[in-house]
Formats: C-alpha cells, sequence, structure tokens
C-alpha cells in the first residue's frame, strides 16, 4: 500500500508535466470561472460589482504582502514567517502614532492627508527596522545552518511578534480609526466608494514606485543581482549582507503599509490577523511565482478576487480550504506560479 | 586478448545531454566489457561526471540508450539503478558526516536487507537476526578496505584516504555488478594510489565491474583493460591503454591545441 | 549478575539512559506520592498528568517527522484532530445524525488501532505529492494542511456535529482491573471495568503503557533499516538514493509513522475528555508540539518526552496557577496597584501571566535554536550536526 502511494509523486510528477498540468488548470479555472458566472448571474449586477471591487481592494493589500515574501524568498531562500505579522504591526504602530498627531475618529478632512502620510511613513520605517533586528537576530547567524533551524526560528519570530502584540494590546480585536472619506458614487451599476478607490491607488502607487526603484536603482538592482547568483554579485563587490538587510526593510515597509491600509480599510485588526492574512498573501506570492515581482502583484490581485467571490457567491467557511487548496495545487503541479521561474524543488 | 564471450555490462548508445544551451555529452557510445577495469579520462570539464550521473540516473540523458545488463536504463532514478545493481562514489566524497563509519557502511546494505517494518517495530528474531548479519557484513566490508579500526567513529573525523576507502565499503555493500568511481585518488599521495590499484585488483577478482573516473594517467594506464577519452563531451578515443596512450587526438585534448 | 553490573557500568553516564530511568521511575511513583501529597485528594493532579501523557504521544510522534526525518511538519494537530474525530463517530451516538443513520460503538482498544491507520494513511496522502516539495515549502503546505483540517471538521456538521462537537464518547473497558486504596476501594480485582473520570489513575496507568509501547517501538525503528535511512536521508539525500535508499519512500514513512501517533493519541484524548471539538487542534496546539520536541531535544526519543512534560506543566500548572501567585504577591508586597487593570492599559498582571504564552513559545524557539539548537537533551548526532562546525576529534560515536 505504501508502495502505491509512494508510486503516486511520480504519477503526479507525469501529471505535473507542463502540458497536462496547464491543461487541467485550464479545464479546472475554466470550470470554476463558469460556477462563478452561474451565481453571478443569479443575483445582481451591483452585487458582483461590489464584490469586485472588495476583491480589488483586499488584492491590493495581499499584493503588498505578497511583495514582500517574494523578495526575501528570492534573496535568501528563506519563507519569512513573521512577514505577516510585520503586517499587523503596521496596523498596531500606526494605532500608537494616531493620537500623537491628533488623528482620530471623526476629524476627517484634507487637513489630515499629511499627518496621516507622516504617521504612514513612521510606520513603515518602524516596521523595516523590525524586520532588519529579526533578520540579523534570528536569520543570518544561521545562514550556514541545516536548513530545518531558521524554518524554526522564523516561526519562533512570528510567534514572538504575535505574542508582543498580545501583550500590548490584548487579545482582542483593536478598532481601527474611519478616517476615509465614505462618499460613495455610482458609475453605470457600478457603486464605488472612495474608500475603496484610495486604498487601490495607493497600493498602486506603492507597487509602482518599488517596480521602478527595483529596476533602475543601484540598490534595486544589487537586490535583484543578489537574488540570481549570490556568489557573482559577491565577486562584483556588492555586500551582501547589506542587501539582504535592503530587502528586508523594503518588504516590510511595503507589508506595514499594508497594514495601515487593512486598518483604514477594514477598521479593525487584532494580534493573529497576520497569521491568516500572510499565509493568504504567501499562497498569492507562490500563485503568481514566487521570486517574480509582478507575479507577486498579480497573485495577489487574483488571491483577492477569488477570496471575495467565493466568500460571497459560494460558502465562506470553505473559503480558506479553497486558498490552501490553491497553495497546495500550485505547489505540487505549477511550482514555478503563473509568471515565476524560480522552482521550488530540490 | 581473447575474444569477448559476454555481452558488455554496461553499453552507452547515443547519448546526448544537454543543459539548457549547453551539450554537456554529445552522441556518447562505448561499450564497458564485464568484470574488468574500465577508465574514462579527459580533461576537466568533458563531460565526465555528468555521463556518470546520466548513467546512475542523476540527469536524465537528453536522448540515446544506457543498456545495463540487456535492459535501457536511461532515466531511471538513482535509488532503482542502485537496486539494479549499480553503485558509485563521488568526485567530493559524499558520506554521512555524522554517522559512523560502520553506520555509514550498514546504510549502503540497505538495499538488499529483508527486514519489514513490523520486523522492526517489534524487533522479532528475524529482525534481530539480520540486524546482527549485517553489523558483521558491515565490519567485513570495512576490513576489506582496510579501515575496519574506525568503524565506531564519525565519518567526518577520518583522514582524508579513509574517507575515500569508507566511499567505496558504503558502495561494496550495495553488492552492485558495476562499481563507479568518480576520480578515487584524488589527493591521495603515491603510497595511497598503489594501495588503491591493489583494492581495485581485489573488487575485480570478486566479480564485480571497475568504471573509473581518474585524471592520474599513471593509475589510470596501470590498473584498466580499456580506455574511453572525452573531449567537450565527445568520444575522441576508445580502446587498450597502449592505443589510448598514443592517439595524437587525446595527446592534442590534453595538451592542448599549439598556439 | 555480570551482564546487570556491565550494563549498569554503560549506562551510567548516558543521559538518555538516565532520562529513562528518571522517567519510569517517576511514572510508577507519581501517583502514589501525588495522593499522599496530598491526603487522597491528588486526583486532579494524577488526570492533569494523565492528560500530559497525551502531549508526550505527540511529541514522541512529531519527533519522528521534525526530529528522524528532518521534515518540519508545522501541522501536526491536524492528525491529532483525525485520530480524535475518528475515535467520536466510531465510539459515540453521532453517526446517528450522519447521512448513514446509524450510530457506531466500536470498543476503544480497537479503535485506538483504526485511528492510528486513519491518521496513517491521511500522513501518507498529505506526505505523495508534497514531500519532494524543499523544506520551506514542504512546512506551508503542513500549516495549511493544519488549517484546513479543522475547518473541514467543523464544516461537515452531519458528521461531526460541526462546532458544537462530538461529546459522550464510549470510555474504554476491560473484563477485568486492579483496584484499591486509590480508586477508593478495597485492593482487588474489578470485573467489566470502565474507565470514569472519577478514577484518574485507571487513565494514568494506561497512557503510561500507551507510552511505554510507544517508545520500545519507536527506538526499535530507530536503529533499524528505516531509522538509519531516515538519518542518511537527512545527512545527504542524493548519497542516500545513490545507495539505493527510496527517499520518497523514506520520507512518507516518516509522515506517516509520525502521524499514527497522533490517532493513537488522539483517540485516547477524546475517550478520556469524553468530547471533540474543533476548537481543539488549531495552530497553537501544532507548535506547541513543534516547542516541545525542539525544546526537549530535536531526534532524541526521551528528549522529545521531557519537552513535553516540561512545557505541559508550565502551560497547564505553573502558568495557569501563577496570575493567582502574582496577584497574591503583589498583594502581599503591597503593590496591589499591579492587580488593578488600569485605563491605559495595563491588564492587571494576572491577565498579564495569561498573555505571556504565545511570546513565551516564540523565545523558547527562537532562544534554543540560536544558543542549543540540540535541545534540553540532545542526541549526540543532532548535537553534532546542528551545531556545525564543532570539532570533536576523539569523538566515539556512542547514541
Amino acid at each position: 500500500m505504501i508502495g502505491a502511494l509512494a508510486r503516486m509523486p511520480s504519477t503526479l510528477r507525469t501529471l505535473g508535466s507542463s502540458q497536462v498540468s496547464n491543461l487541467i488548470g485550464l479545464l479546472i479555472v475554466a470550470a470554476a470561472l463558469a460556477l462563478t458566472l452561474q451565481h453571478v448571474l443569479q443575483h445582481s449586477a451591483s452585487l458582483f460589482f461590489q464584490i469586485l471591487i472588495i476583491g480589488i481592494a483586499d488584492g491590493s493589500i495581499y499584493a503588498l504582502i505578497a511583495l514582500g515574501y517574494t523578495m526575501v524568498y528570492g534573496i535568501i531562500e528563506l519563507i519569512n514567517f513573521a512577514h505577516g505579522d510585520v503586517f499587523t504591526l503596521g496596523g498596531y504602530f500606526s494605532l500608537a502614532l494616531f493620537p500623537i498627531f491628533g488623528i482620530a475618529e471623526g476629524k476627517a478632512g484634507f487637513g489630515y492627508v499629511i499627518p496621516l502620510l507622516i504617521v504612514a511613513l513612521i510606520t513603515m520605517l518602524l516596521c523595516g527596522l523590525v524586520n532588519i533586528t529579526i533578520e540579523r537576530v534570528a536569520y543570518r547567524p544561521l545562514r550556514n545552518a541545516p536548513r530545518l533551524a531558521p524554518l524554526i526560528t522564523a516561526i519562533g519570530m512570528s510567534s514572538v511578534l504575535e505574542g508582543a502584540m498580545y501583550l500590548w494590546r490584548g487579545p482582542f480585536s483593536l478598532h481601527y480609526p474611519d478616517l476615509l472619506p465614505l462618499t460613495r458614487f455610482n458609475i453605470g451599476p457600478v457603486n464605488i466608494g472612495v474608500k475603496d478607490l484610495i486604498v487601490i491607488a495607493f497600493a498602486v502607487i506603492l507597487v509602482v514606485v518599488f517596480t521602478l526603484f527595483i529596476n533602475l536603482s543601484k540598490l534595486g538592482k544589487a537586490m535583484r543581482a543578489t537574488a540570481q547568483d549570490r556568489d557573482a554579485a559577491q565577486l562584483m563587490g556588492i555586500d551582501i549582507n547589506r542587501t539582504i538587510s535592503a530587502t528586508f526593510f523594503i518588504g516590510a515597509a511595503l507589508a506595514g503599509a499594508g497594514g495601515i491600509t487593512w486598518g483604514l480599510y477594514i477598521s479593525s485588526v487584532d494580534p493573529f490577523l497576520g497569521f491568516i492574512t500572510g499565509l493568504i498573501a504567501f499562497t498569492a506570492a507562490v500563485f503568481g511565482g514566487i521570486g517574480n515581482i509582478p507575479g507577486a502583484a498579480l497573485g495577489g490581485l487574483l488571491i483577492g478576487l477569488i477570496r471575495a467571490f467565493s466568500d460571497s457567491y459560494f460558502d465562506s467557511s470553505w473559503t480558506e480550504v479553497l486558498i490552501f487548496g490553491i497553495l497546495i495545487a500550485t505547489l505540487v503541479f505549477r511550482p514555478t506560479g503563473l509568471l515565476g521561474m524560480r522552482v521550488p524543488e530540490k | 586478448m581473447s575474444a569477448q564471450v559476454e555481452p558488455p555490462i554496461l553499453s552507452l548508445q547515443g547519448v546526448i545531454k544537454r543543459f539548457g544551451g549547453l551539450t554537456a555529452v554529445d552522441q556518447v557510445s562505448f561499450d564497458v566489457p564485464k568484470g574488468q577495469v574500465f577508465a574514462l579520462i579527459g580533461p576537466n570539464g568533458a563531460g565526465k561526471t555528468t555521463l556518470f550521473n546520466c548513467i546512475t540516473g542523476m540527469h536524465i540523458p537528453t536522448a540515446g540508450r544506457v543498456v545495463f545488463e540487456n535492459r535501457d536504463i536511461a532515466g531511471t532514478k538513482p535509488y532503482r539503478t542502485a537496486q539494479l545493481g549499480i553503485a558509485r562514489t563521488f568526485q567530493n566524497i559524499r558520506l554521512f558526516e555524522y554517522m559512523s563509519a560502520l553506520d555509514n557502511v550498514k546504510v549502503g546494505e540497505h538495499v538488499r536487507m529483508k527486514a519489514k517494518l513490523w520486523d522492526a517495530i517489534f524487533r522479532t528474531p528475524f529482525a534481530r537476526r539480520e540486524e546482527r548479519e549485517v553489523s558483521e557484513r558491515a565490519m567485513e566490508y570495512l576490513r576489506f578496505v582496510g579501515i575496519e579500526r574506525h568503524a565506531d567513529n564519525y565519518a567526518r573525523n577520518l583522514a582524508y584516504g579513509q574517507q575515500r576507502r569508507l566511499e567505496i565499503a558504503r558502495a561494496l555493500a550495495t553488492e552492485p555488478h558495476l562499481l563507479l568511481l568518480d576520480e578515487p585518488a584524488a589527493g591521495f599521495t603515491p603510497q595511497e594510489k598503489v594501495e588503491l590499484m591493489a583494492l581495485v585488483d581485489k573488487i575485480i577478482s570478486r566479480g564485480i565491474t571497475v568504471f573509473l573516473i581518474e585524471h592520474d594517467m599513471k593509475v589510470v594506464m596501470e590498473v584498466s583493460q580499456r580506455i574511453v577519452v572525452l573531449d567537450h563531451g565527445e568520444k575522441i578515443a576508445e580502446g587498450p591503454p597502449t592505443e589510448v596512450r598514443n592517439n595524437p587526438r587525446v595527446i592534442e585534448a590534453y595538451l592542448g591545441k599549439s598556439a | 549478575m555480570i551482564r546487570a553490573r556491565q550494563f549498569l557500568r554503560e549506562n551510567a553516564r548516558n543521559p538518555n539512559a538516565i532520562a529513562y530511568a528518571v522517567m519510569g521511575v517517576g511514572a510508577l511513583a507519581f501517583p502514589a506520592v501525588i495522593q499522599f501529597a496530598n491526603n487522597g485528594n491528588g486526583d486532579y493532579l494524577v488526570s492533569l498528568a494523565a492528560d500530559s501523557g497525551v502531549y508526550v504521544l505527540l511529541a514522541i510522534g512529531l519527533n519522528v517527522v521534525v526530529g528522524f526525518a528532518g521534515l518540519l511538519d508545522l501541522g501536526y494537530a491536524a492528525f491529532f484532530a483525525i485520530g480524535s474525530y475518528t475515535y467520536g463517530m466510531l465510539a459515540s451516538e453521532q453517526l446517528i445524525s450522519s447521512p448513514i443513520h446509524h450510530a457506531v460503538h466500536i470498543p476503544f482498544w480497537i479503535a485506538l488501532l483504526i485511528g492510528m491507520f486513519v491518521a496513517a494513511g491521511a500522513g501518507a496522502l498529505l506526505g505523495a505529492p508534497t514531500l519532494r516539495l524543499r523544506g520551506d515549502y514542504l512546512a506551508i503546505v503542513t500549516l495549511g494542511f493544519g488549517e484546513i483540517v479543522p475547518v473541514f471538521f467543523r464544516n461537515m456538521r452531519a458528521w461531526t456535529s460541526g462546532v458544537n462537537g462530538i461529546s459522550a464518547l464510549d470510555v474504554p473497558t476491560l473484563p477485568f482491573w486492579i483496584t484499591g486504596p486509590w480508586a477508593n476501594a478495597q485492593l482487588g480485582i474489578e470485573h467489566n471495568f470502565r474507565f470514569v473520570s472519577f478514577n484518574p489513575t485507571a487513565w494514568y496507568v494506561l497512557v503510561v503503557i500507551l507510552i511505554s509501547l510507544s517508545v520500545i517501538g519507536v527506538n526499535n525503528l530507530y536503529r533499524s533499516r528505516l531509522g538509519r535511512a531516515w538519518m542518511a536521508v537527512r545527512e545527504d539525500e542524493t548519497a542516500a538514493a545513490a545507495m539505493g535508499v527510496n527517499t520518497v519512500n523514506t520520507k512518507l514513512l516518516a509522515f506517516a509513522i509520525g502521524a499514527s501517533f497522533s490517532g493513537f493519541a488522539g483517540a485516547f484524548y477524546g475517550a478520556k475528555l469524553s468530547l471533540v471539538s474543533p476548537d481543539s487542534f488549531g495552530f497553537i496546539v501544532s507548535i506547541t508540539i513543534l516547542s516541545m520536541v525542539v525544546l526537549g531535544g530535536m531526534g532524541n526519543i526521551p528528549g522529545a518526552m521531557i519537552g513535553a512534560l516540561l512545557l505541559y506543566s508550565i502551560l497547564y500548572y505553573f502558568l495557569p496557577a501563577a496570575p493567582a501567585q502574582a496577584s497574591a504577591l503583589a498583594h502581599s508586597v503591597g503593590m496591589d496597584w499591579l492587580n488593578q487593570s488600569s485605563p491605559n492599559g495595563w491588564p492587571g498582571i494576572s491577565e498579564f501571566i495569561h498573555r505571556l504564552q504565545f511570546i513565551m513559545f516564540g523565545l523558547i524557539l527562537v532562544g534554543i535554536m540560536l544558543l542549543r539548537p540540540q535541545g534540553l537533551l540532545p542526541s549526540r548526532l543532532r548535537a553534532q550536526e546542528l551545531k556545525r562546525g564543532v570539532h570533536d576529534e576523539s569523538a566515539v560515536v556512542t547514541a
């Protein structure tokens, strides 16, 4: 029996061969789309657009988080389990900073744009510092240890962050002030809120800035070079440790921004938000193609949409199963993801 | 030389291995006669280890056949080729560093052991007897290569030469018909090389065919009965040592084209 | 006599042997000592000790996966859930509300074995497509699996009563059992013995027997062909494959065998608690067990056991008592203000200590990996591996 089960991998490997798996993938996607379409048609168009917008907004936040996962994985081939918790920290830090800048609920208005941006910048900075510390303390010393070791510290770090937030503000959901304008308007059947637009715009701006940075700046090139071939990069004079630290910093800054955005959009944060959100974002990164930056963005968007549709049109209690199913299926059948080229097989 | 009556134990037929745009092995064909020492030589980067990997299954040949004892094993997984009777050592020694020398050899015996899961969990008399036999046989292999004194030392604590011999012992424990040795004399002193050649003779006398990659020409000429020469992935010569050594193409490949 | 002497001499300084001896004697003496120390009111503690046995079993199982085979499984609680729910469905009235409309009441001893096999099967099923993934990905996949399984059980309401869980589970019965003063009865044999909650000693004895059998079985495996294969695959997978080890099978077996312990433990857990609920199998459970194995000593059976006992007692004995103790202490030192929760966020020292759990796990995991990756009671082998770079030229293998 074990033998039969052991033969499964090779069978699955044949299944995993490009043409077959692509075909199966397309069939599954087609079936899913058909099912969704059926549900969509059963309900109103305005519901559809509402879900679409939520999906895109959530998806953009997932994309911000996924970028951090994909960058770090690309450069040191390690899943930073604590990354999702850095995202949550973004929410927590900003919450702590608001009173200092006089930002509170019910005080919306243009005058608060600047303070909000300052809080955002400080939060991103703090998150970046936290992540750099994590890298220094938990990952760097173990760079040459057996692989199991940094994986365990990563999980440990995630728990430390969650535990710290748990200690700091308790196990409850914290209410995040409603600062974005609540105006909504209609474009045809689409009812969209200014809130949604701001969230999406903010994420898009960050992703664009980030993409420009990674492609045009010296540091960005160093990061890409180190990700491709660490030894060669070192020989060319790139300071590997600094580059890795920078990667962690930037990834965390993006995640922190995501945390603020989440808070503004969803209006609540809790210590364990990052755990699930992190896993979803990681799924997005893998789905889009690990190590691939446009892949992370695309993956985030798609997963956000899938989640929104699953929650609304189907049974939300099965959404988690669906998302993780996608994760496992991607890793097993198409480890390169949609756009990526890194193969996670040994 | 007496005519070969038996079919070759290993026959490569038109083997090609490409990695992306790079052709590491290009249409290589040769036969390894049974029961003799066969050597594969060539300048660095000629594709020798890649060829070994194609034989054992670590690489899947892009094209061609690898016929071992009358069956095509191209693309067979490494653990399976070991089961079929091909064992190997590695160019840069891959021992189980934190296991004892004895345990390393016992892992080699893994493939020939018969105890099932139940036997192991419940330590049945069958399992106990087999474990005893495995231990004794492992000691024998260690004695065969001359390192029985270090049976209980961690593999990583053995001297370099002892480690190479341990790798051979471990490979022998799989009871192979064909033993692939990847640069077994690398880093050896002349004395150790002599001992190695004696060991190869002992292995042959047990009926095991030895196929080795080696850089030291003296060793190759002395110990092998037939040689194949690779350069840039192509076979450029095949035959008995005297023929090969005087082959102008071979000399040119090693010395490089004169400027 | 001479052999006994020789045995003692060989093992007197072997930390593992000492650990086994201490645990063995401790296990035998514990109930009596506790009852004595508490004037016969030690039932609660004996019951707690029996519960700790569940975690010892789980740690032994996860140790096979993480410690022996070197595969990081972050969703081990899923197999625990599978074992528990298997028992729950097979030994209660639960299945009446399911599509088959017929309650199943399989005796505990058989359900134990069934649970073991079902969990092992689940392990093999999970492993088959995923074991060829590299370490991080495997870890994430197991994490995902660990999240999905309880959701499954929560959603399949007809089969599992969803959020409410399955209750009123059958208890084990035996044709006869020795009873005595510890159960407030005369020393003698009781017929048609049922394991009930007011006789925790029986549960305790049962779990000690289960643990002993497990330890013997796993030790045998460790010293067998499969155990060596696990070590070899962990050391150098390529070389192991070249020597004829079917690495995929080897890892699959680690997964399946590791999972089977959860099946075992799950059945016992369900029977003793008489309740199986989907909330008992979350990530915190998986990470607790992982912390136990890492803390105690990855790859070393007595290490995992000690890690389990240590962490369990901290979690379920010291930590719950600590808030009250701390409050009392604060009160007695005149620092009562520490006990009050204040508007600026201080939750009171009691709640504060309660909240230390998570950060404690995290610090244990990080701290151990950075300072003493081989854990408290390391296996010689793992100690060497994990401390890479420490040379001991004269080391002779004893473990």
